[in-house]
């Protein structure tokens, strides 16, 4: 399964949130996502882009159109070299607070996804994978 | 910096997002919002999002915010509006905006913060043996 | 006789000619001819392509097994031909008999290459009919596979026909679920259901189940999930028509419905009606017949209740 196209972005001030929403955006709309899909798929990429920013320190983001076996995804992969998440399972568990919570929303973005995988040290940075297939 | 701008009507402040925003611009609505309730002792908050394309988690938490604000200062907040595909991300997004009343559109947004409105102060009316102010 | 000192190699390249001939003559009687599917000239084409694909691979010494890379372009054009044909409406055996057919001509033209030494014509006969087994079966997988996809878009199609959302009345929309529901076609109905919330203003929607005998975890959670998202919008939703086996599986499965619940579509209407303001009242016999209209509880044109 080799990735068809890539584009990379950087991801380290607030306004680049906006930034990461629109290119996933017109990823989406090229490879021919449902309405839904989109939605959800920009939605994650929100989440874990203002991740990226807020508790990473800044990173950048690789957008890949992907194709096996006749069906068509995008992965979006999110690396920063910040603290890493000390404790994943307990994050993962931590989804929104309505009030004044943190919530890393990275539970929900996952509710979002087909396929969801992170790698983090304390220390040594995180990388998040999103895949949505269409 | 840009502002979002906030409207009143019949007694209500409305406020139609039509541009998607960054976080700062979403700090300085929740800010102007609080400012301007006070400032008009509005009884209502109306939030247009019909033009949202996409809702994450920051914008759910400034709504939640907006409606706890609101409340503190005795006014409802009603978000109008909201996209299907909107609608099911949040849903499993998981967001839920337990202060936050719902409606199709603006004109019943106006007509729900009316209903809410006159239950509330009979509420309290009965509450403080006042009867309805 | 093993597969090294086979004939079958040398037989495909210097008959050729004779085969390709034989074959299509076979081919020539298909009945995918006769109903206009293909042309003949399409269908010797076809059978050109696939025998000088299996020439090359039989060249290698592999005759046993096909599914090596070797026999990557035979699979390939196996492949590509029976998707085709499965989506243009060809028979099973309009397919299978494609390949099969080949038998013949390879045994009646291996026949004549032994005619001095018919001992080996036995193991010849076997291997030859092995693999064209293999090939003839690997066809059908892939026709069988194009034949599903046909299928679910049908299936598709069908679902966007079969489960339409009715405006009720002013302001009321109902959604009658008929049939058992799998996942993504709840999903697609539930979808459609939103939106035309979104295109009627629709304040309330009646998801009526009674034509649904059972639901299971993921089909209930997309309800609760629509459901919520209705409320989201600003219209509410009325479930009605929920049959004794299914409350039981709700509560087996702990799940919580946090929705009003009605019996019946006519007890789901009536309370829609209420909450829009609205009423079902009897107007003044008209020659003899009672007519009943609904009218808004307040009088006025019910058509005004969508301003």
């Amino acid at each position: 399964m080799a990735p068809v196209r890539r584009e990379t972005l950087p991801v380290r001030h607030a306004d680049d949130v906006l930034r990461v929403r629109q290119l996933v955006r017109s990823w989406t709309l090229a490879c021919k996502f449902s309405l839904v899909d989109q939605t959800k798929l920009v939605t994650a990429a929100s989440e874990i882009a203002r991740n990226t920013v807020i508790y990473g320190g800044g990173g950048e983001l690789v957008v890949e159109a992907l194709e096996e076996r006749g069906r068509h995804g995008i992965r979006l992969s999110f690396s920063d070299r910040g603290p890493g998440i000390p404790d994943v399972e307990q994050a993962l568990r931590d989804g929104f607070t309505t009030g004044t919570g943190l919530g890393l929303g990275l539970g929900g973005a996952r509710r979002l996804v087909n396929e969801f995988a992170i790698e983090t040290q304390p220390g040594a940075g995180t990388t998040v994978r999103l895949t949505r297939w269409r | 910096m840009e502002q979002i701008p906030i409207l009143k009507v019949e007694g209500c402040l409305l406020v139609s997002i039509q541009v998607d925003m960054h976080d700062q611009l979403a700090m300085a609505l929740q800010d102007d919002l609080t400012r301007r309730v006070v400032e008009t002792r509005a009884r209502g908050v109306m939030i247009d999002i019909s033009s949202l394309e996409i809702v994450d988690s920051f914008i759910g938490r400034m709504l939640n915010n907006i409606a706890a604000m609101a409340r503190v200062l005795d006014a409802v907040t009603v978000v109008v509006g909201m996209r299907p595909a909107v609608a099911i991300t949040l849903v499993e997004l998981g967001l839920t905006m337990p202060g936050v009343h719902t409606a199709l559109d603006v004109d019943r947004g106006l007509r729900l913060i009316r209903t809410l409105v006159a239950q509330a102060d009979e509420e309290t009316g009965a509450r403080l043996g006042t009867g309805t102010p | 006789m093993n597969d090294q000192s086979s004939n079958l190699p040398t037989l495909l390249t210097r008959q050729r000619e004779r085969l390709l001939a034989d074959w299509q003559g076979l081919l020539a009687a298909s009945s995918a001819i006769r109903s206009g599917r293909i042309t003949e000239a399409e269908l010797r084409d076809n059978a050109a392509r696939l025998l000088d694909g299996i020439q090359n691979a039989v060249r290698t010494g592999n005759l046993t097994d096909i599914g090596t890379p070797e026999w990557a372009p035979v699979r390939q054009t196996l492949e590509d031909l029976s998707r085709s044909w499965a989506v243009n409406g060809f028979t099973p055996s309009e397919t299978a008999m494609f390949v099969f057919s080949l038998k013949q001509p390879l045994f009646a033209q291996m026949r004549e290459t032994l005619a001095k030494t018919p001992e080996g014509l036995a193991d010849e006969a076997w291997r030859i009919s092995m693999l064209v087994d293999q090939l003839g079966l690997y066809g059908l997988y892939h026709y069988m596979s194009g034949r599903e996809e046909v299928i679910k878009r049908q299936q598709n199609e069908l679902l966007e026909l079969s489960t339409p959302v009715v405006e009720l009345w002013h302001g009321i929309l109902a959604l009658p679920l008929i049939g058992t529901l799998d996942s993504s076609r709840t999903q697609t109905v539930m979808e459609s259901l939103l939106q035309a919330i979104v295109d009627t203003g629709a304040a309330i929607a009646i998801i009526d189940i009674t034509g649904v005998p059972t639901v299971d975890t993921l089909v209930a959670q997309h309800l609760i999930k629509t459901i919520s998202a209705a409320r989201l919008m600003g219209a509410d939703c009325i479930i009605s028509g929920i049959r004794p086996q299914i409350a039981q599986t709700i509560v087996h499965l702990g799940l919580e419905l946090n929705v009003v619940s009605k019996p019946t579509m006519a007890d789901a209407f009536a309370l829609a009606l209420r909450r829009t303001g609205q009423i079902v009242g009897r107007a003044a016999p008209v020659n003899g017949h009672d007519t009943g209209e609904a009218r808004r509880a307040d009088g006025r044109d019910p058509a005004d209740a969508r301003r």
